[in-house]
């Protein structure tokens, strides 16, 4: 195709593809115009064939950047597979020509936007590519510094740019505009990119407006088409922003649909001489009502603006290794064995969704896919504010609770002692014994509480050594004329010692360790 | 208790070993509070030599003295890390002396009841005090050296096996031989029915039986318990330690032993409460269950774990005003303490603020990390707790997760179907920039899926914790 420059396998991916058992052709020249000679490809092991039809011929998988023409669908033979930009829904007839052929088909627009897929996400990759270079388009063509400066030939200003629509485009042109030095304000109607938009370093627009907002979540992570109320805020805003803005970037738009107009006529006529538009929904219609495709219009007030659809193109070498990337991770998911074949595994959400043709059939639209893609925004509870005669009865109730446990806990416990005590023939000598039991339990629970978290292992280590005072039992046991107890007290008594030491001295060690800074 | 002097001490020691778990509350009250501790052990068993225990005294002495010395050994030998091993250990001696000592309580009992009047009034001793009870005072004396016996018994093999899992000599995974909690319950009721048969006087042969099943409850108990629970586990041994050590001070009428077992026995309840309430876990759930099946369906985790080289971990540190480091038992594992330490040394040498973030059951023991973290000299002060510094990590530039898995993980707040939905945990997602030393891509202790490793801000730093700060210090003047 005419203007363009990409190239969809470069020498770096044939090397990994060959790594998963796949051979490689590329036709001749046709890297070249991204940097890539075909002496490169030969020298990455990649063979190299004249024209395209001999290639068609050779290979099981054919990928490329533009959608297919006619005559290269006509080239397509059954089983074979095709990976390129598609537009399966405003090209119909192509596809049920590939699918007619029994071709399979894969296009890289249809990969689903979940986070696995990422890697093969060459729309992300292609606007991110496009978002930096609209801004490098708009300073070419723009008069003056992006950053302001004081020098001693007197004071710059700096420019201030627009964004309009935040997506990967939109937020890759705010980081080249902020790092070029702008004031850079972006615009999006969903709000919860507003975050995003900040983390760039760029000014979210806010619009004064109360509506049910829209979440992305539920497009898959893009826009829907907004209410006219809420557009005519919009515009207001714009109209607003026009004479003070020197650069407008817009990108905004809308999954098969033309691309919302959202910069109008009389806004380029409010807007400054040498002020510039680059308008990267240009393929679309444009966001600009003055966008001409492909073209560089200067306006009578002398506003520039650009309707360019092949930055892509003006920045080949980057834009092909990042979709040669996109395309062998695909073929990557595509040959789980790693054996050089093809397995077309259509239960697999990505390649599903993708897949446009196969086996015969036109498999569009895909699906939902199961997972989905980003997570729907909790909605938001207020925390209710407490008056404070709530507060008051908050605690009030807190603290009868807690009396009414604490009562009942020691009710049940002196219930509890009380009906041991009273058990017929129970001695006094045990009660005693009971007696200091209890006690040490209470005292033991008292002193516990209050100690600090920091300290459970030293606490473990001592009660640990303390709780050999299981020795006095078997000292008093070691003096007995039985053979048998001796021995047995003996090795208790040997066995606490060991406790005793060990425990205290692990105790000191650790605790001689904690120190303040 | 013949001698009004052994009652005194007995006294003083009490209130000293009361003074001693008191003064745990802080910091610079413990180090003083260790040698209350001491001073009351020591108390106690001269008080014990010269009293009750007078019989073969010099015998006693030489045994201390040898198990002195293996004690000395031990507490010096062994290595910071290995403390939740070594605590274990020793609650197996102390279940395995209870036992003894119960068995002894049965044989001068029946000793006693053989001997006619002469040969009785010449006993002395722990046999002179049985002689002279009455027949309810001798059932009521069995019931308690059962008691004793019995839990002694669980708290040996229970101990043992802890110790095994957490030296890594047994494994470490929840295992319970098919009958499960069954099995548990017929050995508790055989046991109950041996007690039933020993108290109608079957003779010795059934509490040998009863502690024989006490043993097999014991194993089988903690063999059924997850590694993520041992600090539960551990604490829990410890609380049966003390309620044996009470039992056999009710059957030998001493009531410093009653004091003490129940000191222990409270305390080491209130920690296993402690622990149980970080983890968000009924203790009932704990001690029989262990960590269980996956219930449901647990949310599948999206996103790829982005590995990251010790170049860019450098760069963030010295790009950031504020780190929180979050150590884990992998810290442990690779004896990473130093290095983490001297890192925060630099760090604060360059005026940034570093603390650390320690979660309750962070490492195998309570409070494993603090005890680490203070080996390797760094300061208390900026060792916090979760609750201090949960609302902190907004505002946080750098986390540094080294060996920490299931207490960083979000799944326990966004998927009610993990197996620890509901436990807090440190929410580092929250920070700029999560960094995770971790030896490979495997799955924590308890062997769920972590989705904070596949967050956006989240950057892997796979390698031994040792070996990876190691080589972030040569980046880091």
């Amino acid at each position: 195709m005419e203007g363009e420059r990409r190239v969809a396998m470069t020498p770096d991916s044939a090397r990994q593809l060959q790594k998963l058992g796949h051979e490689c052709y590329v036709e001749a020249g046709a890297g070249v115009p991204a940097g890539f000679t075909d002496d490169a490809y030969a020298e990455a092991g990649v063979t190299v064939v004249d024209g395209a039809t001999a290639l068609f011929e050779a290979v099981d998988a054919v990928a490329k950047v533009r959608p297919p023409t006619e005559a290269e669908i006509d080239m397509l033979r059954a089983g074979q597979t095709l990976i390129s930009f598609f537009y399966p829904a405003s090209n119909e007839d192509l596809m049920k020509r590939a699918a007619d052929r029994g071709a399979t088909v894969l296009a890289m627009d249809m990969v689903p936007r979940i986070s696995r897929a990422q890697k093969m996400d060459a729309l992300s990759s292609m606007a991110n590519i496009a978002g930096y270079r609209a801004v490098l388009e708009a300073g070419n063509e723009f008069g003056r510094f992006f950053t302001g400066q004081v020098t001693a030939a007197g004071k710059v200003p700096p420019a201030k740019v627009l964004v309009v629509g935040a997506g990967v485009a939109g937020l890759a042109a705010i980081g080249a505009a902020t790092s070029l030095g702008a004031i850079t304000y972006a615009f999006d109607v969903r709000p919860e990119v507003a975050e995003q938009i900040e983390s760039m370093g760029a000014e979210f627009v806010y619009l004064d407006f109360e509506e049910e907002t829209q979440d992305g979540a539920a497009t898959g992570g893009y826009a829907a088409p907004s209410s006219p109320e809420f557009r005519e805020k919009q515009l207001e805003k714009f109209r607003e922003l026009a004479p003070d803005v020197d650069i407008v970037i817009t990108t905004a738009l809308i999954p098969n649909r033309p691309a919302p107009v959202l910069w109008t006529k009389d806004m380029v006529e409010a807007m400054k001489p040498g002020s510039v538009i680059v308008d990267l929904a240009a393929e679309r219609g444009g966001n600009c009502e003055l966008t001409e495709k492909d073209a560089r219009v200067v306006t009578d007030n002398d506003v520039t603006i650009l309707g360019y659809t092949d930055l892509n193109s003006r920045m080949a070498t980057q834009s092909s290794t990042l979709y040669a990337t996109n395309v062998r991770h695909l073929v990557t998911d595509l040959t789980p064995e790693k054996d050089g074949a093809i397995v077309h595994d259509m239960e697999d959400d990505v390649i599903r969704g993708a897949t446009i043709a196969h086996a015969g059939e036109v498999t569009f639209p895909p699906p939902p896919p199961k997972v989905q893609a980003i997570a729907a925004q909790p909605k938001k509870e207020k925390a209710k504010e407490l008056t404070p005669e709530e507060k008051r009865a908050q605690e009030i109730a807190a603290f009868r609770k807690q009396t009414i446990n604490q009562v009942a806990l020691l009710g049940g416990g002196a219930v509890a002692v009380l009906a041991v005590g009273a058990v017929p023939g129970m001695p006094a000598s045990f009660m005693q014994h009971f007696i200091v039991f209890v006690l040490a339990v209470f005292v033991g629970f008292q002193v516990i509480w209050n100690v600090a978290h920091s300290l459970h292992t030293p606490l473990m280590a001592v009660t640990n050594a303390i709780s050999s005072i299981i020795i006095l039992g078997a000292l008093m046991q070691i003096g007995s004329g039985s053979f048998l107890v001796t021995i047995l007290a003996a090795i208790a008594v040997f066995m606490a010692g060991i406790n005793i030491f060990g425990g205290f001295l692990v105790t000191r060690r650790m605790l001689a360790m904690f120190q303040k800074s | 208790m013949e001698n009004a002097f052994t009652i005194a001490a007995y006294v003083v020691a009490a209130v000293l070993f009361i003074l001693s778990l008191g003064g745990l509350s802080g910091q610079e009250s413990a180090k003083r509070a260790v040698w209350y501790g001491i001073v009351g052990m020591a108390l106690a068993v001269v008080a014990t030599l010269i009293g009750p225990g007078a019989g073969l005294w010099w015998l006693s002495l030489v045994l201390i003295a040898a198990g002195a010395a293996i004690g000395i050994q031990l507490a010096q030998r062994v290595q910071m890390t290995q403390m939740p091993e070594l605590v274990a250990a020793m609650h197996s001696l102390v279940g395995l002396a209870a036992v003894f000592v119960g068995f002894n309580a049965d044989f001068e009992i029946n000793r006693v009841a053989g001997m006619d009047e002469a040969a009785i009034a010449a006993l002395t001793g722990f046999a002179d005090l049985v002689a002279k009870k009455t027949p309810v005072e001798i059932t009521i004396l069995q019931v308690e050296l059962s008691l004793g016996i019995w839990i002694g018994a669980v708290t040996f093999t229970g101990s043992v096996i802890a110790y095994g899992k957490l030296a890594g000599r047994v494994d470490t995974a929840a295992k319970q031989l098919p009958g499960g909690h069954l099995l548990n319950a017929a050995a508790a009721a055989g046991s109950i029915a041996m007690l039933a048969l020993y108290l109608g006087g079957a003779g010795s042969w059934t509490l040998f039986l009863m502690a024989l099943l006490a043993f097999f409850i014991g194993y089988h108990l903690i063999m059924g318990i997850g590694g993520a629970d041992m600090p539960v586990v551990v604490s829990m041994l410890n609380s049966y330690s003390g309620w044996a050590a009470a039992a056999i001070g009710f059957s030998l009428s001493n009531d410093l032993l009653i004091v003490v077992g129940a000191l222990v026995g409270s305390s080491g309840a209130i920690l296993s409460y402690i622990m149980c309430k970080a983890m968000n876990r009924s203790f009932i759930s704990v001690i029989l269950g262990g960590f269980g099946g996956p219930q449901g369906a647990q949310a599948a985790v999206e996103g790829e774990m982005v590995a990251t080289g010790v170049d860019e971990v450098a760069q963030s540190l010295d790009e950031a005003d504020s780190v929180v480091i979050v150590p884990g038992y992998g810290m442990a594992v690779a004896q990473a303490q130093n290095n983490v330490a001297e890192l925060t040394r630099r760090l604060r040498a360059k005026g940034k603020e570093v603390r650390f973030a320690i979660h309750p059951v962070a490492g195998r023991l309570p409070g494993h990390m603090n005890v680490l973290l203070a080996e390797a000299k760094v300061p208390y002060d900026i060792v916090l707790e979760m609750d201090e510094i949960n609302d902190d990590f907004p505002e946080t530039d750098v986390v540094i997760v080294i060996g920490s898995n299931d207490i960083v993980n979000p799944a326990a707040q966004d998927d009610p179907n993990s197996p620890i939905a509901g436990m807090p945990v440190l929410e580092v997602w929250k920070a700029k920039q999560v960094f995770v030393s971790k030896r490979g891509q495997g799955t924590g202790y308890s062997g769920i899926e972590n989705p904070l490793f596949f967050k956006e801000n989240t950057r892997m730093f796979y390698g031994d914790a040792k070996k990876s700060l190691d080589d972030l210090l040569t980046r880091v003047s």
